[in-house]
């Protein structure tokens, strides 16, 4: 509150004072300490030897991939599925009102329930994982894309209607356009949900990817792989959303999607 | 209005049964092999001889009841922890970076690392289930108590109010909407990991039940596990949506409307 605003500003340490202290005693306890050969904790310097092992092994780019490639496959089917049903329900009052007891009573299905399920149908593999990420983050493709079908611009369709467009004229040129930012930003959430889905079916049964390679690092008593995982897991979650922040900012000038709605009205 | 509510509501309710109809035609014809898919009467006696007779309703009070407690521990020290950071500019500027770093790291990939140091006991899922519907409490007080406007605190300091009560006063109310927002998502996320460590420890619970219907290849007991994970779901959603409404009734419904969403 006190610090001076000039465009001097020295660099503010504070914010890094407690986690330095933190990692310098974790690292004096684990050397000096009796714990040094622990198979629960790995001191910070184990943590990083840890960390460029195996991305100089080649298992964390693969467990990475894996994860991400998954992610990914889950994310474009989750995409897909979500946009047209919000188009659908956002366009139809009537099929909204007809369907809203059925979406209701699947939609706070946890995705972990779906996991022994996906199981039994896919074996494991990137297709049980798939299929589980793209029921969970569907939801909120669909949800906001049904909302910015409803926020429309009365003005926008009126055009359409003077133009005589066709209706997927109008779909494809009027509609999509007009909601591209609102999507974009579901497709940012759904993009985190499905990284955490990834994870989450990974370390509850599926073997593969970044979730699979912390359950194994634990259980063959390596714990310095997985923090280091970890600690990458926070890392890819955190760059992914920024990157996509940032092509948010750059594609669409307005920012985010609820001040395009407030434009709107 | 209403009446037109009720008139949709009741249709919406019989395009449900439709599909459950629907479901039963797909079981009789054998249109997914019925290992995978089975049918809605096989599902219903599931539910019901499971619940009558001990093993499933065991297994979902073991869920619920450590999916709510992880989630009240995570409450009481989320918003604890949070309270303390959030009105402190002291705790603010050395802690909240830090605290802001764990934002991105799934509460999941939190168990491989706890069960290393804490095991695989009743104790470690707790802590687990605590540990992970933290965050977002923690975070989400944080955020409300910094954007509490600041000529209250001007006015507080003229009352000549302490910290406590300008914590408990204006700072918390201010930062309620947030605050429930994040509880809502913490109770999914405790629900979830609550599933995960009974699918990995094999403690009873609904977790566990899914792996060994699964593995038994009862898919009615599969399905019956799946549909009371879901009335958790739904139930603990609805009665957030009542708190919300409740507690956010003096704001006006369009902040309390973006209260829910965010």
């Amino acid at each position: 509150m006190t610090a001076p605003a000039g465009p001097t500003r020295p660099f503010d340490w504070r914010p890094l004072a407690v986690p330095l202290a933190l990692i310098t005693a974790w690292e004096l306890a684990m050397v000096l300490g009796p714990a040094t050969t622990s198979e629960t904790l790995a001191a910070p310097h184990a943590v990083l030897v840890g960390f460029f092992t195996i991305v100089a092994d080649g298992t964390l780019l693969t467990a990475t991939a894996q994860t991400l490639g998954a992610a990914l496959g889950g994310l474009a089917a989750a995409v897909a599925i979500g946009l047209v049903l919000g188009l659908v329900l956002g366009l139809s009052a009537l099929i909204d009102m007809l369907l809203e007891v059925s979406i209701e009573a699947i939609r706070p299905v946890p995705s972990i329930a779906l996991v022994p399920l996906a199981m039994m149908i896919y074996g494991f593999g990137y297709r049980m994982e798939m299929s589980i990420i793209a029921f969970t983050a569907m939801w909120p493709v669909m949800i906001l894309t049904r909302t910015a079908i409803r926020d429309l611009e009365p003005r926008l369709l009126e055009v359409a209607k003077a133009l005589r467009m066709s209706f997927s004229d109008k779909v494809m040129k009027i509609m999509l356009p007009a909601i591209a930012p609102r999507v974009f930003v579901a497709l940012r959430l759904a993009a985190g949900v499905a990284l955490v889905v990834a994870i989450t079916v990974e370390i509850a049964s599926n073997p593969q990817g970044l979730g699979a390679a912390m359950i194994l690092a634990q259980q063959t008593f390596h714990p310095e792989l997985t923090l280091a995982i970890l600690i990458w897991i926070g890392l890819l979650g955190y760059g992914i959303n920024h990157a996509l922040l940032y092509l948010q900012r750059r594609l669409f000038a307005f920012g985010t999607g609820s001040e395009v709605s407030h434009d709107a009205r | 209005m209403t009446l037109a509510r009720t008139i949709g509501f009741i249709a919406s309710l019989a395009v449900a049964i439709l599909f459950i109809f629907l479901w039963h035609l797909v079981t009789l014809y054998k249109l997914v092999p019925p290992v995978f898919l089975p049918p809605p009467m096989k599902t219903y006696d599931a539910l019901v001889q499971g619940l009558a007779s001990g093993p499933l309703l065991k297994a979902s009070l073991a869920t619920l009841q450590r999916m709510l407690l992880g989630w009240l521990l995570a409450c009481v020290a989320g918003v604890g922890i949070g309270a303390l950071v959030g009105t402190s500019p002291v705790l603010m500027r050395y802690l909240g970076p830090t605290l802001e770093a764990f934002r991105p790291i799934p509460a999941s990939a939190l168990i491989p690392v706890l069960i290393a140091i804490v095991g695989l006991s009743e104790g470690m899922i707790l802590s687990v289930i605590a540990f992970g519907a933290l965050w977002p409490m923690l975070l989400a007080t944080i955020h409300g108590l910094q954007s509490v406007e600041p000529l209250l605190y001007d006015v507080a300091g003229a009352l000549r109010m302490n910290m406590a009560t300008i914590i408990s006063k204006i700072g918390l109310p201010s930062a309620v909407p947030d605050i429930l927002a994040a509880m809502r998502l913490s109770l999914t996320i405790a629900l979830i990991l609550a599933t995960v460590c009974e699918m990995l420890s094999g403690n009873t619970g609904l977790g566990q039940w899914l792996l060994y219907s699964a593995r038994q290849f009862s898919s009615a007991n599969l399905f019956a596990g799946i549909l009371i994970l879901g009335v958790f779901g739904y139930l603990t959603n609805a009665l957030m949506t009542v708190a919300e409404r409740h507690l956010l009734r003096w704001k006006s419904p369009h902040e309390a409307n973006r209260a829910g969403i965010a």
